[in-house]
């Protein structure tokens, strides 16, 4: 009996904790899980970097099943967690159908475009960064072969691709690039194996650097590619340490950025929508000392010259997602 | 005589395993620094503690009543069918097919079509297993899990070439028309003044689920039919002394199966999603063998368990949102009720049955 009373106390303060009103931020994991290496762990980190920096907590929950996503958004919604942020396009369907229930609470979705007066919609503009590890990609190529690995097969990551051939054309015309999907499901997400599979054929057809925009396929694109002594380029959070001399730079995507922010920004949230580029450093390429025997100041150069050309708007890359077309590279 | 009386093997066994698995459990979730009680809790109010909670519970219940009485059925006839998950995503490609090429006037007359589209769907998936298993002999456990494969390689290839809408980045169809819409529970029972919660998937697939518990029973033991089932369980070679043709059991016992586990697409796929996903089953068809074992193959057992099972998932849900428990733990307190309820029956059984003996032997 006397451990049963501060146990039937635990457990009321957690149902009172759980149940009331909290003014708290929440963020929604996509199925990959919140340690995925590349895009749900970045916008972990900067959710991470939040509650550090303000000492405030926040909600969170990686799903299991899809169900659980329109499950998820209401719950949060009805308990007062405000804003929800949720990380990945496949939230979609479920916020259009849940967000004008709770005109109250304030919603992010990262990645995909959602109407509605309380939804702030981010996008990243991918091509811009691609592009400049694209060329970084041209200039250290030996063999004039450059790869590109997809994870899954749609327009988002034919953007990604889209723009490295294109930074690829504009360091060096005669250049070719090799472009693979993983696959078309969601599984491409998460086939390492699959990566390195791919990887090994892009090397047999002559590519000595390769690009993965693949998520958890990517770790196996940069393992193979460490082990088979070529470069590799990792994508949305920095991977330059993961094979230390051997990854050329990431493509960051910072993911965690946009939750960073929309946690900071609070209930008074701007809604609508929200380009992450290179002017407003949402996209950008990795150096650190993982990689700076790696990279020239000649190459450097070059690109910190594209990069600001772009940001003023002198270049253009060309958006697959604007007409669902690629001048640079065909599929 | 039997060695114990039906009361037991029925309520007690269930429930002693049931405890064991909660009791481990507890330890588990007392190792990661978390409290027990509380969990417990959490679930319980999450789970049956509001109508909302009911409604995420009776949705997922209905989906392992559907795949439970399917392998409940298939059990009877001697048949192990494992393929429920590859029949119930044919289901789904039944129902979004109806729902999508024809243009329903009232979700009525859409339900029961769909339903039809769904069981043929399920059924034809589960007639090759049953083909081969008739007469060829082909296990039919080894033949449906590959048909497992097999049916989640032609749910992408379809979903991500022909049904995907144009420009989506989704392997799932578009959404289906308003008409064909399920009401919900809340919308059902709200005309008797019962105010149920309006964010719950639990629809009128409960009923169509709750029906098809009924029909079994009666198949099984009130039919001709379910009799020649039942011997053929019990003993092929006397079903074939007795004139019952194993090939025509085998293969009817495995359609009605494999019909009743693609009929689970009404619910998740007409009811809750309004559309077809790429993994739209989540595994439902897995839980039913668990459902199946526990419910002792008897539909209004299948019933029981499926409430229990959708608990667990609700209540699991309700952990994950509110706690820091892990997903995958809250998968091993999923996976501990299903070890002891459904493998671990005899660990459970054999010393029960010593002790009602030897009660019994000191009454004589």
């Amino acid at each position: 009996m006397t451990l049963m009373k501060p146990l039937m106390g635990a457990a009321a303060t957690l149902a009172l904790t759980a149940g009331a009103a909290l003014a708290e931020p929440a963020l929604i994991f996509d199925l990959g899980g919140k340690f995925d290496k590349s895009f749900n762990e970045a916008a972990h980190g900067g959710a991470q970097r939040w509650a550090e920096e303000t000492g405030e907590s926040y909600r969170e929950i990686e799903l299991q099943s899809e169900a659980q996503r329109e499950q998820a958004l209401r719950r949060f919604a009805e308990a007062g967690a405000n804003p929800i942020v949720m990380v990945g396009f496949a939230f979609a369907d479920a916020l259009g159908q849940v967000a004008a229930d709770y005109p109250d609470t304030k919603f992010t979705i990262i990645d995909m475009v959602v109407e509605g007066d309380n939804v702030r919609s981010v996008v990243f503009n991918e091509h811009e960064g691609s592009y400049l590890v694209g060329m970084m990609a041209a200039m250290a190529s030996k063999s004039n072969t450059v790869g590109f690995i997809g994870g899954m097969d749609i327009p988002l990551i034919r953007k990604f691709a889209c723009g490295y051939a294109e930074g690829v054309k504009a360091a060096n015309p005669d250049a070719t690039v090799i472009a693979n999907m993983t696959g078309t499901t969601p599984a491409a997400w998460n086939d390492p194996v699959k990566g390195s599979e791919l990887t090994k054929a892009q090397i047999s057809q002559g590519a000595d650097v390769v690009y993965a925009a693949a998520g958890g396929t990517g770790v196996g694109v940069l393992q193979t590619a460490a082990d088979e002594g070529i470069l590799s380029i990792g994508v949305d959070s920095n991977q330059n340490h993961l094979h230390p001399g051997k990854v050329l730079t990431s493509m960051t995507k910072k993911v965690g950025n946009a939750v960073f922010e929309a946690f900071s920004d609070g209930a008074d949230m701007e809604t609508g929508f929200s380009v992450m580029g290179l002017a407003n450093g949402g996209v950008g390429y990795a150096m650190d000392e993982h990689n700076a025997p790696l990279v020239s100041a000649e190459m450097q150069a070059a690109v910190d010259d594209a990069a600001a050309k772009i940001a003023s708007g002198e270049i253009k890359v060309h958006d697959y997602m604007s007409d669902d077309s690629c001048p640079a590279l065909s599929f | 005589m039997d060695k114990m009386p039906k009361w037991a093997d029925v309520v007690l066994i269930p429930l002693i395993s049931l405890i064991l698995a909660a009791l481990l459990s507890a330890l588990v979730i007392l190792g990661i620094g978390e409290d027990p009680m509380a969990a417990v809790k959490l679930m319980v109010n999450g789970a049956l503690g509001s109508t909302y909670g009911w409604g995420y519970t009776l949705y997922y219940a209905t989906n392992f009543m559907f795949t439970g009485l399917a392998v409940a059925v298939a059990a009877h006839a001697g048949l192990f069918n494992i393929g429920g998950e590859g029949q119930a995503m044919l289901g789904g490609l039944g129902v979004a097919l109806v729902c999508l090429l024809i243009p329903w006037p009232h979700w009525t007359l859409a339900l029961a079509v769909a339903a039809l589209g769904a069981g043929i769907f399920g059924a034809a998936w589960a007639a090759i297993p049953a083909y081969l298993q008739a007469k060829r002999g082909s296990h039919i456990v080894i033949t449906t899990i590959m048909f497992n494969f097999i049916a989640a390689a032609v749910l992408n290839y379809v979903l991500v070439n022909v049904l995907r809408p144009e420009g989506s980045m989704d392997p799932a169809t578009e959404r289906f028309p308003e008409a064909v819409h399920l009401p919900s529970l809340h919308e059902l029972l709200a005309p008797i003044g019962i105010n149920f919660s309006k964010s719950a998937p639990a629809n009128v697939s409960l009923l169509v689920a709750m029906g098809a518990c009924l029909f079994v029973w009666l198949l099984i033991w009130r039919t001709p039919l379910g009799y020649e089932i039942r011997s053929l369980g019990k003993s092929e070679p006397g079903a074939r002394y007795a004139g019952i043709s194993s090939v025509r059991i085998i293969m009817i016992a495995m359609l009605i199966s494999g019909a009743l586990a693609g009929m689970m697409a009404v619910n998740n796929v007409m009811g809750e999603a309004e559309r077809l996903v790429l993994n739209a089953t989540e595994g439902a068809g897995f839980i039913g063998i668990a459902v199946a074992l526990m419910g002792r193959n008897h539909p209004f057992g299948v019933f029981l368990a499926a409430i229990l099972f959708g608990f667990l998932y609700q209540g699991g849900a309700e952990l994950a949102l509110w706690t820091s428990i892990p997903r995958e733990l809250i998968v091993v307190i999923q996976a501990l009720v299903i070890l002891f309820t459904g493998a671990l029956d005899n660990m459970v059984r054999m010393p029960l049955e010593k002790i009602f003996l030897a009660v019994r032997r000191g009454q004589n």
